[in-house]
C-alpha cells in the first residue's frame, strides 16, 4: 500500500480540503456564534434595537431582585430535574419491559414512542383541555371514580407540575429506545454469571442492569436536563407562564421580555440561562462519565 | 418462541396501560375533529353524533384568508431547503472532520457541542438577521435552521464516516478523481443510510419547530404549520371541533414519516444521542 500511497502523497493534503468546512462555518459563526457573542455585550446594555446604553451589570441585578425572574430561575431547574428525574425512571422501566418476553412489543414500542414526532404545541393544547379543572376529561374520570382531581394548570403550585408531566408524556418515548439500545447491548454472560451466582431478580437489575447501562442513563439524563432547562414551547402552549408567574421560566421570561420590548433584559436572561446550563450540565456530564470509567 | 402465562397477563395490562395513556389522547384529537361545534364543546370523550370531519377540514383551511394552506407551503418549502443544505454542509464537515487529524480538531469538537447546549441568544440573532435583510424572510428562517441543527447532523456523519475504509478516499484518486468527485461522487453515494437518517430526524424536528419561527418568521403570510395553530389557539376558542382538526392536521405529516421510517428515526435518534 505504501508504494501505490507514496505517489499520491502531494495530493494527500487537498483530498480532504479544509475549505469543506467553509459553508457550514459560515452559517454557524455569521448566525449562531455571532449572536451569541454579541448578546455578551449587549445583555449589559438598555437596548432598543437602534442604540444601546451601556448600564453594566443592571439587567442580571434586575434578574435576582424581581421576585418573579427569580422564581422563573427556580422553576426552570425544577422543571429539568423532575422532567429528566422521570424520564429516566419511567424510560427504564419501560425498556426493561420492551426488551422483557413480552407481547405486543411492537404496537408498545409504537405508541410509546409517537408522541416524540408529534408537535408540542398540539400535546400541549391537547392536554390543556384534558386538564381542565371542571370539563376536562382526566377529572370528569375521576370524579366518576369518585376522586376530587386537582386543579392542574389553574393551582399555583401545581401548574409547573402538571407542564412538567405533560413533557414527561411526550418525551419518555426518546429516552425508552435510547434505554433499549443500552440494555440488549449488554452482553448476556453478565445474566448467565449472575444466574450462576443465584442472584435474584432484583440483584440482577441493581448490580448487573443498572450498572451496565450507565452510557444509557447519562445520555438520557444529559439530553432531558439540557431540554428542560431550555424549554419553552409547551409552557407557552399550555399555561403561558400562569398562573400568574408560577409557571414561568427563563426562557418563556426570554420571551415576555423580547415582547415587552425590554431587549437588554431579554438578553440577559439568555445570557442567564447560558450560565445556568454551563454550570449544571458540564459538572454533570463530568459526573456521569467519570463514574462509568471507573466500571 | 414459547411464552409463559405471566408474560401474557403482562403484555396484556401494559397493553391496557399504554392505550388509556398514550393512545387516548390521540383518539380524543381524532373524535373531537368529527363533532360539531355544539357537541365539541363538551370536551367529552363520546361518539360524534354526525360525521363533520370534511366540514371542520374545509373550515380550517379556510380560516384567515387560506392561512393555513400558505402554512404548509412555508412550512415545507423551510423544511426541505434546510436539509437539503443541512445534509450537504454537514457531510463535507463530518468527513474532513473524521479523516484529517489538525489541532483545529479540538476546536471544532468544541463549537459541536457548544452549539448542542448553548440556547440561542434571541435578540441579538434578530438584530442581526435585520441587518442583513433577513428577518422575517424565508431565506432567513431556511439559514437559521442550518445553523442551528447542523451540530447533530454533523455528529450523525462523523460517526458513519469513521467506519467508512479510507482506502477508498485514495483508491479513488489513483483512478484519476479529484478531491471534490472523491467526496460527491464516491463517499456521500455511501452515506446514504445516514443520510436517510438524517433528513428524516431533521424534517419532523424543523417542521414541528414553534419557537423559532415565533421569533423569527412574523407576519401572517410568513405563517408556518406550528404558528397557525397558536394563532387559532384564541380564535378556535369557543370551536374545538376546528383547534382539534387543526391539530389532526399538522399529525398527519409525522405520522406518515413514523409509518415509513420508524426504524431509521429511532437508529437516529438512539445513535446520535449515545455518540453525543
Amino acid at each position: 500500500m505504501t508504494a501505490v500511497a507514496a505517489p499520491a502523497l502531494p495530493k494527500r493534503r487537498s483530498l480532504y480540503p479544509g475549505w469543506f468546512y467553509a459553508p457550514a462555518a459560515a452559517v454557524y459563526s455569521v448566525l449562531f456564534l455571532a449572536p451569541t457573542l454579541a448578546s455578551l455585550y449587549f445583555s449589559l446594555t438598555r437596548w432598543t434595537l437602534f442604540d444601546a446604553t451601556f448600564i453594566g451589570f443592571d439587567n442580571f441585578a434586575q434578574f435576582f431582585r424581581e421576585p418573579f425572574l427569580v422564581q422563573g430561575l427556580v422553576n426552570t431547574v425544577i422543571y429539568a430535574v423532575v422532567t429528566s428525574g422521570l424520564k429516566v425512571v419511567v424510560g427504564m422501566l419501560l425498556a426493561l419491559m420492551l426488551t422483557s418476553e413480552i407481547i405486543a412489543r411492537g404496537y408498545l414500542r409504537s405508541v410509546i414512542f409517537f408522541p416524540v414526532l408529534v408537535s408540542t404545541v398540539g400535546v400541549g393544547i391537547t392536554f390543556t383541555v384534558l386538564m381542565h379543572p371542571t370539563q376536562g376529561m382526566i377529572n370528569q374520570t375521576l370524579a366518576f371514580l369518585g376522586m376530587a382531581g386537582p386543579g392542574w394548570l389553574v393551582d399555583p403550585r401545581l401548574a409547573l407540575f402538571s407542564v412538567a408531566l405533560v413533557d414527561v408524556w411526550k418525551g419518555v418515548g426518546l429516552a425508552t429506545v435510547i434505554y433499549i439500545a443500552g440494555l440488549v447491548a449488554i452482553p448476556r454472560d453478565y445474566y448467565e454469571a449472575a444466574r450462576i451466582d443465584g442472584a435474584t431478580k432484583l440483584q440482577n437489575f441493581f448490580y448487573v442492569t443498572l450498572p451496565l447501562s450507565r452510557p444509557a442513563t447519562a445520555t438520557v439524563i444529559t439530553l432531558s436536563f439540557i431540554g428542560g432547562l431550555r424549554t419553552f414551547d409547551l409552557i407557552w402552549a399550555m399555561t403561558k407562564g400562569g398562573p400568574g408567574f408560577a409557571s414561568d421560566t427563563i426562557a418563556s421570561v426570554i420571551y415576555k421580555q423580547y415582547q415587552a420590548g425590554f431587549y437588554g433584559l431579554s438578553t440577559a436572561g439568555n445570557v442567564v440561562l447560558f450560565i445556568l446550563i454551563a454550570v449544571l450540565v458540564v459538572p454533570l456530564t463530568m459526573f456521569l462519565n467519570r463514574k462509568q470509567g471507573h466500571e | 418462541m414459547k411464552r409463559s402465562r405471566a408474560s401474557i397477563i403482562g403484555g396484556s395490562a401494559a397493553i391496557a396501560a399504554t392505550f388509556v395513556v398514550f393512545v387516548i389522547p390521540f383518539l380524543f384529537i381524532i373524535l373531537m375533529a368529527f363533532k360539531d361545534r355544539q357537541q365539541s364543546a363538551l370536551r367529552d370523550f363520546s361518539w360524534p353524533t354526525g360525521f363533520h370531519l370534511w366540514d371542520n377540514v374545509f373550515e380550517v383551511v379556510r380560516t384567515r384568508n387560506w392561512m393555513m394552506i400558505t402554512a404548509f407551503v412555508n412550512s415545507s418549502i423551510i423544511t426541505v431547503a434546510s436539509v437539503t443544505l443541512l445534509i450537504v454542509f454537514a457531510a463535507m464537515v463530518g468527513f474532513v472532520l473524521a479523516r484529517r487529524k489538525t489541532r483545529f480538531n479540538g476546536l471544532i469538537e468544541f463549537l459541536i457541542l457548544a452549539g448542542l447546549m448553548i440556547p440561542p441568544a434571541v435578540v441579538p440573532t434578530i438584530w442581526l438577521l435585520q441587518g442583513l435583510k433577513l428577518f422575517g424572510t424565508l431565506h432567513g428562517m431556511i439559514l437559521i435552521q442550518v445553523a442551528y441543527n447542523l451540530p447533530f447532523s454533523i455528529i450523525l456523519y462523523r460517526a458513519f464516516i469513521a467506519t467508512i475504509p479510507r482506502e477508498l478516499d485514495e483508491a479513488a484518486v489513483i483512478d484519476g478523481a479529484r478531491p471534490f468527485d472523491v467526496f460527491f461522487r464516491v463517499v456521500l453515494p455511501l452515506l446514504w443510510p445516514v443520510t436517510v437518517t438524517n433528513i428524516v430526524v431533521q424534517s419532523v424536528g424543523i417542521f414541528n419547530d414553534f419557537t423559532n419561527p415565533l421569533y423569527y418568521l412574523p407576519g401572517n403570510q410568513n405563517a408556518t404549520v406550528q404558528l397557525t395553530l397558536y394563532n387559532f389557539q384564541s380564535q378556535f376558542s369557543t370551536a374545538y371541533n376546528l383547534l382539534f382538526t387543526n391539530i389532526l392536521l399538522i399529525t398527519i405529516p409525522p405520522l406518515i414519516v413514523f409509518m415509513f421510517f420508524n426504524r431509521q428515526i429511532v437508529a437516529g435518534m438512539t445513535a446520535g444521542a449515545v455518540k453525543g
